[in-house]
This record gives C-alpha cells, structure tokens and sequence, in this order.
C-alpha cells in the first residue's frame, strides 16, 4: 500500500513530529505547570477551594449566562449564517468580514464599549432605562458580553456547511409539496444540525472562560454578578496560586467532557443519518 | 529634617559613584533602569523621569533612559517574581513590596528602613469625590453607610486602592466608636452593601463614576479625585477629604537581585534618591501627592485639607497581620460580603 505517495505534502514523521512538538509547548507544558500548582493541594483542601459559597454563586451567574449567551448566539448565528450562504447583496464582503471582529478586538476594548452603549446613560442603555431594563453592570450584561465575544464561533461553523447545501435541495423539497417549515426542519435542519450544535457548544465554553469583555459590564458585586473568571483573578492577587490553579481546573473539566461530548454525539449522529452506510 | 539626610546620601553617593565610575565611564554605555509601576502613575512619571534624566546628566555625566512599566501593583509584583527584571518599584502597596522580599527573596526584609518615611517618597489618603454640591451630604466615613447612598470604589480584592478605602473605613470606624469591632462591622456591613459597581481596578471604577453616571460617591486616593475633577469638569465635582482618614504610603525600593545583574545599584539609587528632591516633590505635589518637603508642603498647603491620617501599622497591626485576617480567602472582608 503507499498510502505515503498518495499525500500532497511529503515527510509524514517530521510533520507529525512538529505538530506533536506545537502540542506539546502551547497545550501540554501550561496544563503540567496547571497541574503542578494543583499537586501541592490536598483533596480537602481541593474540595474546600471549589466549593466557597461565594464561587459556587459565581458558577450560577456563568453558567446561566454562558447558556443564554450560546442559545442566543444558536439563533443569531444561525440567521447571520444563512444570510451570508444563501444571498448576494451589496456590501456582502464587509459583512462577511464584520463577522470576525468579535475574535480581532481585544476583549476589554468590547467589554469598555459594551459597558458605555448600555448603563443607565449610554446610546442604548437611556432608550432601555424607561422600560425598567438595566444590562449593564447586571447578569444581563454579562450574557450580552459573553454573546458579543463568542458569536463567530457559530456562525463560522455553520456558513460553509450551508454553503455546502445546494439551493436546490430546499427548491426540490418544495416542489414535491413540502410547506417552508417543513422543507426547513427536515431538509435543511438535520444537515446543518451538527454544525449548530458544535459553534453553539464551543461559544458556551468560550462564555465560561471569558474575563476581559465580562468584567467592564458585569458589576462584580459578590454572590450576585461575579464570574468564574474574577473568582481566579481574585485568588492571584491573593498570590493563592493552587486555589487558582483549582477553580481554573474545573472550567477547564466542565468545557473538555462538553466538547468531547459533542464530538461523541456528533459521530453518532452522522452514523444514524448515513443510514451506517459511511 | 529628612531632607538633609537625603542631600547628604546623595552627596555621598555621588562622590562614591564618580570615583566608582572614574575608570569605566569612558567605556560605559548609555544605561537603562526599569521602573515598575502601579496603574495610575503613568502621567506622574511621564513627567517626573525626564526630570531626573536631566538632573543625572548634569550631577554624573552619563545619558540614561527610565522605562516605565504600569499595572496594579500586585499584578507588577507577581510579574517580577515571575522574572521581569524591573530595576526599581514604585508601589501603592507596602505588602506588594514585602512579597518580593518574603516570596522571591529579591530584596532584604528590612527594605522600608533603607530610605527615609519608610521608603514613602510620597503619601496620599482616601477622599471621597461627590458631585456637584454635594447633594448627599458626605463628609465622614460613618456618612457612607447612610440609606440612600451608592457608593463606586474599587474591588479591595483585586485593587490597593480598594483595599485602602476598606482598612480606611475600618480604621476611622474604630477610632470614632473606641475600638468597638462589633459596631465596626456592622458599619461595614451596611456602607460594604451600599457599592453599586466593584470594578477591579481604580482607573476603572473612575469611568464607572464618572462616564457612566453611575454612583453617589467615588472613593480613591485624594491625588486620583483631584486629578478627576480637574478633568471631568472643576464645576461638576467635589473633593472631600474626611476628618479621619488612612496615610496611604507608596513604597518604593531598588530590586537587589535584578540591580546586581542590571549592574545599575548606584541608578536605581539615585533614581529613588531623586524622588525626595525638593523639585521632584514639587511635581509630586502639583499631582495632589502629599509630600514630607516641609517647604514644598507649605507652598502648597491649600491643596490639602487638614486630617487626622492614622497609619495602617499603628491602627490595625502589621500589613501581614492586615492581609492574613481581612483581605485573605475567608478573612473579615469575605465574612462582611456574606449574604
């Protein structure tokens, strides 16, 4: 067999043996050296650093908006997405590139700006005050956050499989009889389906980490707008490395079994629609 | 009386440094020193470094460059731990200072006696800035913890400025009620309930006030409110600085370790030496920094009202002692924020 021949770039060895060396230097050595600040804690002292009162409320408010954030992002993702796979408008090209500022901008420059178009006196937040809704510096403010900075994720991930899916597929469906809900949930939805479902996860782990957009809008008033993240800022600044060390270890645990679950479901569910064909 | 002593070490300094250099300096290079810095001092040093640049041409010859280097202090200190070979550290935290010597072993334990005030060049205290006329009436610490008051300071977590507001409030709390711990916490209970925002540095709970409207009162270091309202607008904001109040010292000190490699003992010196110049302390004061020159201090008496300042060490016990039971994880101040 000459599997090696049939390849466009040559040295099978040495490209394996530098991505092996990249993972290892950007991926591997800060998880030892996480790892390591975790080994001086005992498992009591372990379970005490992750279980504050105070932290264990900072989990609700990330949690809960690290899922609105994502779901929010799924519709919205899903809309940009399909905008940009399936019309041609002026100014298409910039919108396209629009899409990606969310990564380029440094997240505390979108954190600042968030926090100065949504108080109480800003271009958005004075037109929202009347009607007795407040976003910044509430847990509202820290989804919209969490939604600015993770909305690519989506939105990249389920552009090119649309792009992938012919017009033509929709424009048969309807004309053996479907109604456009129907065309939509069973034509295109369980193609594009996986794609959602992996830019959504990966927004929400994103959300759970995300510290620099966050903490400009969120408040930070103990037990009712404080983030995960500021909880390991905290224990830096308490030179309490370990106890950062521990929190930062879980986020890690919660967003690794998310992404690896939806690997696994993914696998699943391309199986179950290949009929085991593929 | 500090003055002299200073001129004096500098004279000496001076003669050890020129017979020191006499052989080498045709050989020597332009020298760099790096000073690590806490986050709102960029504009003060900004000013103040070429000042000294000048004055070390003129009394040694030699061109250097200070570069500068801003961040909360605790983040700076952590950074040189981590090796950032800064050459001096200008801090608004004495316990910033004490980690590099107790964590990294960088410097001497006794580092505060090397340079006089404690190694403090200059000093501060917490004012608290309202607005225009003082609508909610404040004018001591007791009158934060009032019902209709929100308050914006920063995160005394992750900012010394925080944490001076905190043990200023504790401190002038204890000196009015004669010690009473369980009235104190109490005050602090409510005043601690009156924050509307924690940002988690001073610079921005600056915005928080001031772009975002949001708050009755910013508390921070006096210099930071005056230099606020001159910016924001003299006719928008008020300044006032409580009858009881914290000395907020800004320590500096010559990191040993990193002089000693840098080869720059005598600069690093110098530089801090400088800072206790009567011109350098005028800068200091034309930034709202309250300074020991006795005739600089008077040039500028209208500056700075009048206040009991009560030093951390002497109110509430060693900075170690202060971080271990108020700022550590569970600590008073964890307790106080308990729902």
């Amino acid at each position: 067999m000459s599997t090696r021949s049939a390849r466009v770039l040559p040295g099978f060895s040495l490209s394996l043996g530098v991505t092996l060396l990249f993972v290892s230097l950007i991926l591997l050595l800060p998880m030892t050296s996480l790892i390591g600040q975790l080994s001086t804690l005992s498992w009591s002292q372990y379970w005490a650093a992750i279980t504050d009162p105070r932290l264990i409320a900072s989990y609700k408010v990330t949690l809960l908006a690290a899922l609105a954030a994502s779901l929010f992002n799924a519709l919205f993702g899903l809309l940009m997405a399909w905008v940009l796979a399936r019309y041609t408008f002026p100014g298409k090209r910039i919108l396209d590139a629009l899409m990606d500022l969310p990564f380029a901008l440094p997240t505390a420059v979108a954190g600042i700006t968030l926090a100065t178009l949504y108080s109480r006196n800003g271009a958005v937040g004075s037109l929202l005050d009347p009607l007795g809704i407040e976003v910044a510096y509430t847990w509202l403010g820290i989804a919209l956050a969490m939604a600015f900075t993770s909305v690519p994720f989506v939105v990249r991930t389920v552009q090119p499989v649309l792009e992938d899916l012919p017009a033509q597929a929709d424009e048969a469906a309807l004309t053996l009889g479907a109604s456009n809900l129907y065309a939509f949930r069973r034509v295109i939805l369980p193609h594009i389906w996986p794609a959602v479902v992996t830019g959504t996860g990966l927004s929400f782990a994103r959300s759970l980490g995300e510290f620099g957009a966050v903490i400009f809008i969120a408040g930070n008033m103990p037990y009712r707008t404080e983030v995960v993240s500021l909880m390991m800022a905290t224990r830096l600044e308490e030179y309490d490395y370990a106890g950062a060390a521990a929190i930062a270890s879980l986020v890690m645990l919660v967003s690794l079994l998310l992404l690896l679950a939806i690997n696994l479901w993914q696998g699943r569910f391309y199986r179950r629609l290949h009929g085991g064909r593929h | 009386m500090f003055l002299r002593t200073t001129l004096l070490r500098r004279v000496v300094a001076t003669a050890a440094l020129s017979m020191a250099l006499g052989s080498t300096q045709a050989f020597s290079a332009d020298r760099e020193l790096l000073n690590a810095s806490y986050d709102i001092a960029r504009e003060l040093f900004a000013e103040l470094n070429p000042q000294f640049v000048e004055h070390w041409q003129e009394e040694h010859g030699e061109s250097v460059e200070v570069k500068q280097t801003h961040a909360g202090s605790s983040t700076q200190a952590r950074a040189i731990l981590q090796g950032l070979r800064a050459d001096v550290v200008t801090f608004n935290q004495v316990t910033d200072v004490d980690v590099l010597a107790q964590k990294g072993q960088l410097i001497p334990d006794d580092w505060q006696s090397r340079l006089p005030n404690y190694s403090s060049p200059y000093y501060s205290t917490m004012a608290f800035l309202v607005r225009k006329d003082n609508p909610k009436d404040i004018h001591t610490w007791a009158d934060l913890a009032g019902d209709d008051v929100a308050l914006v300071f920063p995160n005394p977590k992750t900012s010394g400025n925080g944490r001076y507001t905190y043990l200023a409030a504790w401190a002038a709390s204890n000196h009015d009620n004669g010690n009473d711990d369980a009235a104190t916490r109490d005050y602090m209970k409510r005043m601690l309930a009156n924050v509307e925002v924690f940002d988690t540095g001073g610079r921005g709970a600056t915005t928080t006030f001031a772009e975002r409207g949001i708050g009755d009162v910013l508390i921070t270091f006096e210099s930071e409110a005056n230099n606020i309202r001159n910016q924001y607008g003299p006719d928008d904001y008020e300044v006032v600085v409580p009858p009881v109040d914290i000395m907020a010292e800004f320590p500096v000190t010559w990191v040993d370790k990193n002089t000693a490699r840098n080869g720059t003992e005598d600069l690093a010196k110098g530089y801090l030496e400088y800072l206790y110049s009567p011109e350098a302390q005028r800068t200091l004061a034309q930034y709202y920094y309250r300074v020991n020159d006795d005739e600089i201090s008077k040039e500028f008496a209208e500056r700075f009202p009048q206040t009991t300042l009560l030093r951390v060490e002497d109110a509430l016990g060693s900075w170690e002692d202060v971080m271990q039971t108020h700022f550590a994880n569970g600590g008073e101040l964890d307790q106080l924020q308990r729902r």
